[in-house]
Formats: structure tokens, C-alpha cells, sequence
């Protein structure tokens, strides 16, 4: 068995609060090890909280094993910290697709706690970079509640860490 | 990994991993306390969102306490088979929710001290330790912008807000010294660089609840007042007993409970 295998089957496992992307993509699958006597892989937390990991991982298991895998560890590692910054181009895009505006590149003033400018967010539906935030906390640990004055439409921006 | 440090280090740093750990349980209790009675859905949301980082980051602390202690306990086992006396987090954090002001200020004044302490504890030399640092940071910078703008804007605000969140800074200032004031213990780990000289991080704490305090037109309190002691060493107020109770019923009722 080869990591890029494992790779392949982990893109079967969506995130279970934004399951329009998979754990690969998401970016908390940080290292696949295979050895004569099973799997073992490392994942990283997106939040110390996120409630989703714990699910995620049983997710994992499960689709290993429906794929005959025997023997599976599963490893969280905290280093180095997850970030939005490692998502790719095609994930985004998915994100925009299911109208959740996808995260910028973390700017050197967004590390400023006491930084309060409001962060430009086109809207995920209609374009318009007429949007505002309503709120730095949203449905999950992972966005932020933004509203489109444009199309007068709520919607969720996954915040940059 | 604790293999490496003498007993006398061991038995510190778990006291040490505790403080740390505790304080960040105790407070995400409170916080999820207000879950389903914020004073709007947003900070409902926003507030349970900040108790559940707080929770992840007493997860990870504990769980590495229970590591370097090497006695088998889990993060549950030491969340909820500890008696108060054993508790080691700030008097600060175990004091009722009161109302959305007192919450919002509690949250201000132990947000810019965990900004500090974390940045601080990205060079410890005990690796697991800082890695936790490092990623909790990144949650810390989202809370202390929530919890210094709703100092803005309550101070700022009407006549109401303004006296209420001056009122709730007035009565936690006495909470506040406790975060900075370091015993043997703390001064072992500074030496070997496992734990940050929070003594050191007052200034800058100071400065920073200083500027948003006054932005928000608000005074900060006369140092001339009775300041509490010794959480860190187990001597508690009467109300985390009570806040143990609620959160240790399940477990402590049928233990080992899998759900």
C-alpha cells in the first residue's frame, strides 16, 4: 500500500460541516505513513474546539476500513498549527461554488488583535464588494457571518488563520 | 517525553500545565453558560464559539498535564475527578456570568493576558507546550477582538452600558493581580524556560487594557483595593465548588459514560 493510495481514498471523506470539500482538502491530513502492519495518519485540528474532528476521524477509520484497510492509527498533531493559507485554488473555487466565501491569505495586519478594520469580502453569490460583517463568529468555528447589500443575502466566510 | 525532567520538574510542570489548562476550562464552562441566553443569536453564537476554543485549548493543556504526570489520568479524569481545592485557574474566571457587560469585561481583561502568555510561550523549551502556544494564538487574536470591541462599545455607548461595564470593571479589578504574581513553582520553570515569566507581561497587559479602557472613555480602577490570593494554590471563592458540581454530575454519576 502505497500514501498516495491512502490519499486517494481519504478524498472520499468530506468535511462534515462543509461537505462540498474533503479532509485532503481542507488541508488536516497532515502525513500518511504505510507499513507492513497497517496505516498510520497524522491529522491536525482546524480549531482546538472543532467539535468535527472527532467526527472526521471516525469518518476516516471507516472508509479505510471499508477499503480492506486492517490496522489504522490516528495521530492528531498540533504542529504547525493548521492554516487557511495551505488551500488551493480548486478548493476555494468549491467553496464560492456552495456560497461560502472562501479565505484570503493572512495579511501581517490581520495578526493585530486590536486591528479592527473590516476586512473587504466580496459576496460569494452576486460578486458585489458591497458586504459587511455581522459577526466574527459564525456556524461553525471556521467562519464568520458576513450580509451582501447588494443582494441583501446573508452568508458565511471561512476566516483566514 | 517526561522521562527527561527530574521529579522535582515533573511535579511542577504538571501543577504549571494545570494553571493553564483549568483556567481555559473554567472559563469555557462559564462561557457555555450563555448558551441560548445571549443578549442576540450572534453573540449567542459568538460566545459559545469562544467557549468552545476555550475548551479545545484545556483539552490539549490537560491532556499533556495528564502526560507529564505519568499516572494514567486523562484530560476527563483530571476535568471531572478533581475536588475545587485541587482546581488551579484564576478566582477571575469561576465568578458568575453576571450580566453580558461583566462577561464581556472578564473576558477583555483574561483575552489580553492569554494574548501575552501564549505569545510568551511560543519560545518555551518544552515543545509540546509551545505548540499549543502556537495554535491557540491564532484563536486568542479572534477572541480579544471581539472582547475589546464590545468594551468600545458598551463604554461608549449609552448612559446605561457605560455605567454597567464601568461597574463590572470596577468590581473584577480585584481578580486581576493574581495573573502576574509568581511562586516557586513558576520561578523553577522560568528558569529552566518551560513556563513564561507572567510577572514580566504585566506591563504590556497593562497597556493594552489601558488603551481600549480609555478609547471606550471608561477609568481604570484605583489600585488601592483588596486583591484576592492563592487560586493558584487551591484557595478558591465559594462559586467554583458550585460550577464543579453542575459541570461533574454526568461523570461523577455514572462514570465511564460513552456517548
Amino acid at each position: 500500500m502505497e500514501p498516495a493510495q491512502i490519499y486517494e481514498y481519504l478524498k472520499a471523506v468530506k468535511d462534515p460541516e462543509v461537505p462540498a470539500i474533503n479532509v485532503v482538502e481542507l488541508g488536516v491530513v497532515r502525513d500518511v505513513k504505510c507499513a507492513d502492519e497497517g496505516v498510520e495518519i497524522d491529522i491536525t485540528p482546524t480549531y482546538t474546539g472543532c467539535p468535527a474532528m472527532k467526527i472526521m476521524e471516525a469518518d476516516i477509520r471507516a472508509e479505510l476500513t471499508r477499503q480492506g484497510i486492517a490496522n489504522i492509527t490516528i495521530r492528531t498533531v498540533m504542529f504547525p498549527p493548521w492554516t487557511t493559507d495551505d488551500m488551493s485554488e480548486s478548493t476555494r473555487a468549491k467553496l464560492k461554488a456552495v456560497g461560502i466565501a472562501p479565505p484570503e491569505k493572512v495579511r501581517e495586519e490581520d495578526l493585530d488583535p486590536l486591528n479592527f478594520q473590516e476586512k473587504k469580502v466580496p459576496c460569494p453569490m452576486c460578486d458585489s464588494a458591497n458586504t459587511r460583517l455581522t459577526s466574527q463568529f459564525g456556524s461553525t468555528a471556521c467562519k464568520a457571518l458576513y450580509y451582501c447589500d447588494a443582494c441583501l443575502q446573508p452568508f458565511e466566510h471561512f476566516k483566514c488563520i | 517525553m517526561s522521562e527527561t525532567f527530574d521529579k522535582q520538574t515533573r511535579a511542577d510542570l504538571f501543577d504549571y500545565l494545570l494553571r493553564l489548562g483549568d483556567d481555559r476550562l473554567i472559563l469555557g464552562h462559564r462561557l457555555s453558560e450563555w448558551c441560548g441566553h445571549g443578549p442576540m443569536l450572534e453573540e449567542d453564537i459568538a460566545l459559545s464559539n469562544i467557549s468552545l476554543d476555550c475548551i479545545g485549548q484545556a483539552i490539549s493543556l490537560l491532556k499533556l498535564a495528564g502526560e507529564v504526570e505519568g499516572e494514567g489520568r486523562s484530560e476527563d479524569d483530571l476535568a471531572y475527578f478533581r475536588e475545587a481545592i485541587d482546581f488551579r485557574n484564576l478566582m477571575l474566571l469561576e465568578q458568575p456570568n453576571g450580566d453580558f457587560g461583566y462577561t464581556i469585561m472578564r473576558q477583555f481583561l483574561f483575552d489580553v493576558y492569554s494574548f501575552y502568555l501564549y505569545e510568551a510561550l511560543q519560545e518555551s523549551t518544552f515543545q509540546p507546550l509551545a505548540e499549543i502556544a502556537v495554535k491557540s494564538l491564532k484563536e486568542v487574536r479572534y477572541h480579544l477582538r471581539h472582547s475589546s470591541q464590545w468594551v468600545l462599545r458598551l463604554g461608549d455607548g449609552t448612559e446605561e452600558s457605560r455605567q454597567r461595564i464601568q461597574q463590572a470593571l470596577d468590581n473584577q479589578w480585584r481578580y486581576v493581580e493574581e495573573m502576574f504574581v509568581l511562586d516557586d513553582i513558576e520561578e523553577r520553570l522560568i528558569v529552566e524556560n518551560i513556563a513564561a515569566d507572567a510577572s514580566a507581561l504585566q506591563e504590556k497587559w497593562r497597556e493594552m487594557v489601558e488603551k481600549i479602557i480609555h478609547q471606550a472613555t471608561l477609568q481604570i480602577p484605583g489600585d488601592n483595593i483588596y486583591k484576592t490570593q492563592g487560586s493558584r494554590q487551591g484557595k478558591h471563592s465559594e462559586h467554583l465548588g458550585y460550577l464543579l458540581s453542575e459541570m461533574q454530575i454526568l461523570s461523577r454519576s455514572y462514570p465511564d459514560a460513552q456517548w
